[in-house]
């Protein structure tokens, strides 16, 4: 595969699309008051995220993102939001305001950090991450089944985080029932 | 048949795999145009003559008690957690159900591979069950 040639493409067209309403959506999560609104906002978040996992040839993923964060997760976020009953917080009783100070203080270290690393030359990428068949179920498949790859290890383990899962929810929320 | 199989892999490498997603990419334009497009016409032409009786929320002709933020009772919350882990779970069978028929001579590997995550996690459903975790009461 050739190396693409610099200049406006589909691809970073969409790009530059989904990464802004990324931002946007992000943003106005969490500039949001109402908490329900603000998780509204997170599932266009993670939607534009998962275009942007497609454009980096990362198909798997992107339905994954899909269907477990959009999907799942964020259900049981708005379960624990209507579970709380929140509603929109009073800025005089704010209890977190003493935290401000130091939030705008490691947002800015955050910031620094992200900055170096995206101002830091990359590494060319190498010929198998420009392979855009690297992130289909079928490789993913492939890797992580094959007992020549270190993934048979983390993969069974996984079961057992899910087992711990599993029995921490049942635990946690039958005890008040 | 690996000739086919073959042959197949080479037709779809040539194209990009990015361009099969074009139909996705029409049909969310459609989708979010539509919805944006009712909306906004249903905004601009419909008369507006308010009346406090209008602007009352419907509740089947009874006049509202309350607010619609209602507790969710904790139930709900086991349930959705529940539906995340089993969720996760076959996210792991998926990628391994799409590549079994073509794993060779690594099927009673991956068989057994599989089995032993799977019962693992029959364990938590066993003991979710015997918890009592799945009625509703």
């Amino acid at each position: 595969m050739p190396p693409t040639s610099p200049g406006v493409t589909g691809e970073m067209i969409l790009f530059i699309i989904f990464g802004a309403a990324a931002i946007a959506t992000a943003l106005v999560m969490v500039l949001q008051t109402n908490p329900v609104r603000s998780a509204l906002f997170l599932v266009l978040n993670l939607f534009c995220v998962a275009v942007l996992y497609l454009l980096l040839n990362a198909w798997f993923l992107a339905a994954v993102q899909v269907l477990v964060y959009t999907g799942a997760i964020m259900v049981l976020f708005l379960f624990v939001i209507m579970l709380l009953n929140l509603g929109t917080p009073d800025r005089e009783a704010d209890r977190l305001r003493p935290q401000q100070p130091i939030a705008v203080l490691s947002g800015l270290v955050l910031a620094l950090i992200i900055g170096g690393v995206v101002l830091s030359p990359l590494p060319n990428p190498s010929p198998t991450l420009r392979d855009d068949r690297l992130g289909t179920v079928e490789a993913i498949g492939r890797n992580l089944f094959d007992p020549a790859q270190p993934w048979l290890f983390p993969f069974e383990v996984t079961s057992i985080l899910l087992l711990i899962a599993v029995i921490g929810s049942v635990v946690l929320a039958k005890r008040r029932l | 048949m690996p000739d086919q199989s073959t042959a197949v892999q080479a037709a779809q490498t040539a194209t990009p795999l990015l361009h099969t997603y074009i139909p996705v990419l029409v049909l969310a334009i459609l989708a979010v145009g539509l919805a944006a497009v009712m909306t906004i016409l249903s905004w601009v032409l419909g008369p507006k003559k308010p009346t406090p009786q209008k602007l009352a929320t419907y509740e089947s002709g009874v006049v509202p008690i309350g607010s619609a933020r209602e507790r969710f009772p904790v139930k709900f919350y086991l349930i959705a957690m529940l539906f995340i882990i089993f969720d996760i779970e076959t996210v792991f069978l998926y990628p391994w159900a799409v590549n079994y028929r073509h794993s060779g001579g690594l099927m009673i590997f991956n068989l057994v591979e599989m089995a032993v995550f799977v019962a693992i996690l029959f364990v938590g459903y066993i003991y979710v069950w015997r918890k009592g975790a799945f009625e509703w009461d």
